[in-house]
C-alpha cells in the first residue's frame, strides 16, 4: 500500500469492535495506548487454530501437533521480522512487556548485580519499567538512579555522561512514553551506556506499535513489547535479547519445555529460546500476534506512522483551540508519538472521561501507570487520547465536541 | 448538557461542593486519621476525625480527586460534625446501600443532601469514587471501636 492510498475509513472496517454504538453514539475509540482493537484477520487466525489445529507444541508426533508447532514457530519468525531481529531464536514469548522486563530484571539482574552497582531508569517510565528494578535493587543492594524530565516531558540528557558511571550495569528506558508520547533517543542513550559497559533494555510497549523498530540499528541488548497494543491478543508478548546474553542467563521458571535432560537432583536446560518458555505456552496468542504482524506489514508501518503524524498534527491543532486545556509532553510533533495527555480547566480527568463516554468517545483517565510523570507535572491524573491506524479526523472532531460538553458542565 | 444521565450525575449541588469543598483542611486535634486511595485512578483522601466519647466532635479531610469523590466526602463531613458514632455508621451504611442501587435507601430523607449523589449509582465505574470517603469513615469507626474494645451503640 502506498501512502496516498491510505484510507483509515476502509481500515476501520477490518475491526469488528469499531462498528458499534456506545451510549447511542458511534464508538470513537481513543484508548489505543492502553490496548488496540483487533482486526478480523487476527480473530480468524485464533479461531482457525482452535477449530482445526489445536494441539500442544514441540511434544507431539501427530499431525495436529505438527501443525500447531509450525504455526507457533512461524509466528516467532514474523515477530522477529517486525523488529528486525537477526535471529528468530532470540525471540522469547512472554505474557507481555511486564513479564519480559521482569524476566531480565530477575534472570539477568540477580546474577550480574551486586552491592553498589547502579541501575539507571527514568522518571518517564511506566510502572512496569520501574518496579521490577526496585525489586532487583532491594535484592542485590544495587542503587536505582533516574534520568530526569524537562518541562516538556523530555529526558534531560545533558548530564547523561555524569549519571552513567563505571558502576552502571543496566539502563532501562522506554522507546516511547505511554503517558506523554515522548519519543526517546534510545540509540544515543544506548551508545553512551555501552561506553561505560552497561547493558540496555528498551521498553518497547509503545515503540513497537508506532514506529519502525530495528533492534540491530538501535544497538540495544533487550527489547520488550506486548502483542495486545499491536492489534494482537492479550496475554502474549515478546522479549528480544542478544543471543550471547540470553545463553548466559539463568532460567527464571522451571518446568516442561525448558529442559534438556532431567535428573533426580539436577537438570540441564534446553537451548534459547525454549530455556525461558517453561510450560505450555500461549499458542493461540502467539499465532494471533503473528497474524497481527502480517496484517500490519501489509499496510506498512511507515504508512501507519505517516497517518498517525497527520492525525496528531490535526489533533494538536484542534485541541489547542479548546479554552482551558493544558496539553502535556513535547510541543514538537517530531518528538512525540500518537498520544495526547491533557487536563481541562477544573474538570477532573475522570469526569472528562465519563462525559466523553456518554458521547461514545473512549479516552483513558488516570495516572497511566506513570505516577512519577504525574508528580513531575504536579497533577494526580490526566485524560489521555491515543490514536492508531484506524483513527480518523472525524474521531478527533468528536473528541473536541465532547470536550465542549465538559466545559458546559464544569465551566 | 443534552444527556439526562449526565444532568442527574452532575447536579449543581455536587459541582458546588467540588468547587467549594467544606471542611477541607488539616485537623490538628484529630484522634483518628484514615488514608484511603483508589490505586486504579489515583483519587485519595485523608479523613481526619476528633472523636470524643460516643460522638465525632470534628471531621475534616484533605485530598484530591474527581468531582464525585471530593463532593461526596465534603458533604459527608458536613453531616459528621457532632454526630454520634452510631449515627455516622448508619449514615455510611445507608449511603452505601443507595450506591448499590437500593431504591428504598435512595428515598431515605435521613441521607439529606447526599441524595444528590444517587445518579452515581447508574455509573458503575464511578461508584467507588462516591464511596471513597464513606469507606474511610467506616475504617475510622472500626479502628475507634477496636481501640476501645467495644461496639457502636
Amino acid at each position: 500500500m502506498t501512502a496516498a492510498m491510505y484510507d483509515p475509513v476502509r481500515i476501520r472496517k477490518d475491526f469488528p469492535t469499531l462498528e458499534q454504538t456506545v451510549n447511542g453514539k458511534p464508538l470513537v475509540y481513543l484508548d489505543n495506548a492502553a490496548t488496540s482493537q483487533k482486526p478480523q484477520a487476527v480473530l480468524d487466525a485464533i479461531d482457525a487454530y482452535y477449530q482445526r489445529d489445536n494441539a500442544n507444541v514441540h511434544r507431539g508426533i501427530h499431525e495436529l501437533s505438527r501443525r500447531a508447532t509450525l504455526a507457533y514457530e512461524e509466528a516467532r519468525g514474523k515477530v522477529a521480522g517486525w523488529i528486525h531481529a537477526p535471529d528468530e531464536s532470540e525471540i522469547i514469548w512472554t505474557r507481555g512487556t511486564t513479564e519480559a522486563i521482569n524476566l531480565v530484571a530477575i534472570g539477568w539482574g540477580l546474577d550480574n548485580l551486586s552491592e553498589g552497582d547502579e541501575i539507571l531508569i527514568s522518571v518517564l517510565e511506566h510502572h512496569a519499567n520501574i518496579v521490577p528494578w526496585q525489586i532487583l535493587a532491594a535484592r542485590t543492594k544495587a542503587t536505582l538512579r533516574y534520568l530526569e524530565l524537562d518541562e516538556q516531558g523530555r529526558l534531560v540528557l545533558d548530564d547523561l555522561e555524569s549519571v552513567l558511571t563505571d558502576r552502571t550495569r543496566v539502563v532501562a528506558i522506554s522507546h516511547v512514553s505511554n503517558s506523554l508520547g515522548t519519543i526517546n533517543p534510545v540509540k544515543e542513550i544506548t551508545r553512551a551506556a555501552h561506553a561505560v559497559g552497561a547493558i540496555v533494555l528498551v521498553d518497547g510497549a509503545q515503540g513497537a506499535v508506532h514506529t519502525r523498530v530495528d533492534v540491530q540499528d538501535l544497538g540495544c541488548d533487550f527489547y520488550a513489547f506486548s502483542g495486545h497494543k499491536l492489534c494482537g491478543p492479550t496475554g502474549i508478548g515478546v522479549l528480544w535479547g542478544r543471543k550471547d546474553l540470553l545463553e548466559a542467563m539463568s532460567p527464571v521458571q522451571g518446568g516442561g519445555e525448558m529442559i534438556h535432560i532431567v535428573g533426580r537432583d539436577e537438570s540441564s536446560w534446553a537451548a534459547v529460546p525454549q530455556k525461558f518458555e517453561a510450560g505450555t505456552p500461549n499458542i493461540a496468542g502467539a499465532i494471533g500476534l503473528g497474524a497481527a504482524v502480517d496484517y500490519l506489514s501489509q499496510i506498512g508501518i511507515e504508512n501507519i506512522e505517516a497517518h498517525e503524524k497527520e492525525i496528531m498534527a490535526y489533533a494538536m491543532g484542534r485541541l489547542s483551540e479548546v479554552p482551558g486545556i493544558r496539553i502535556y509532553g513535547p510541543t514538537s510533533l517530531e518528538e512525540r508519538s500518537a498520544v495526547i495527555s491533557f487536563t481541562l480547566g477544573d474538570a477532573h480527568p475522570h469526569d472528562i472521561s465519563t462525559i466523553l463516554d456518554m458521547d461514545g468517545v473512549a479516552v483513558r483517565a488516570g495516572h497511566h501507570c506513570a505516577q512519577l510523570v504525574m508528580k513531575h507535572f504536579g497533577v494526580s491524573a490526566t485524560a489521555r487520547a491515543s490514536f492508531y491506524l484506524y483513527t480518523t479526523k472525524e474521531d478527533v472532531d468528536r473528541l473536541v465536541d465532547g470536550l465542549g460538553q465538559v466545559t458546559a458542565i464544569f465551566g | 448538557m443534552n444527556s439526562p444521565q449526565l444532568s442527574s450525575l452532575y447536579q449543581q449541588l455536587i459541582l458546588e461542593h467540588y468547587r467549594n469543598p467544606r471542611n477541607k483542611e488539616e485537623l490538628d486535634a484529630k484522634t483518628v486519621e484514615i488514608h484511603m486511595a483508589n490505586p486504579v485512578c489515583g483519587d485519595e483522601i485523608r479523613l481526619q476525625l476528633r472523636i470524643e466519647g460516643d460522638h465525632i466532635a470534628e471531621a475534616k479531610f484533605v485530598g484530591s480527586g474527581c468531582s464525585i469523590s471530593q463532593a461526596a466526602v465534603s458533604m459527608m463531613t458536613t453531616r459528621l460534625q457532632g454526630a454520634k458514632l452510631v449515627d455516622a455508621d448508619a449514615l455510611a451504611k445507608r449511603f452505601t446501600e443507595m450506591m448499590h442501587g437500593d431504591e428504598i435507601a435512595a428515598q431515605d430523607k435521613s441521607l439529606g443532601d447526599l441524595r444528590a449523589l444517587e445518579g452515581v449509582s447508574k455509573f458503575p465505574v464511578r461508584i467507588k469514587c462516591a464511596l471513597l470517603g464513606f469507606d474511610a469513615l467506616q475504617e475510622a469507626l472500626k479502628k475507634e471501636v477496636g481501640d476501645v474494645g467495644g461496639e457502636l451503640h
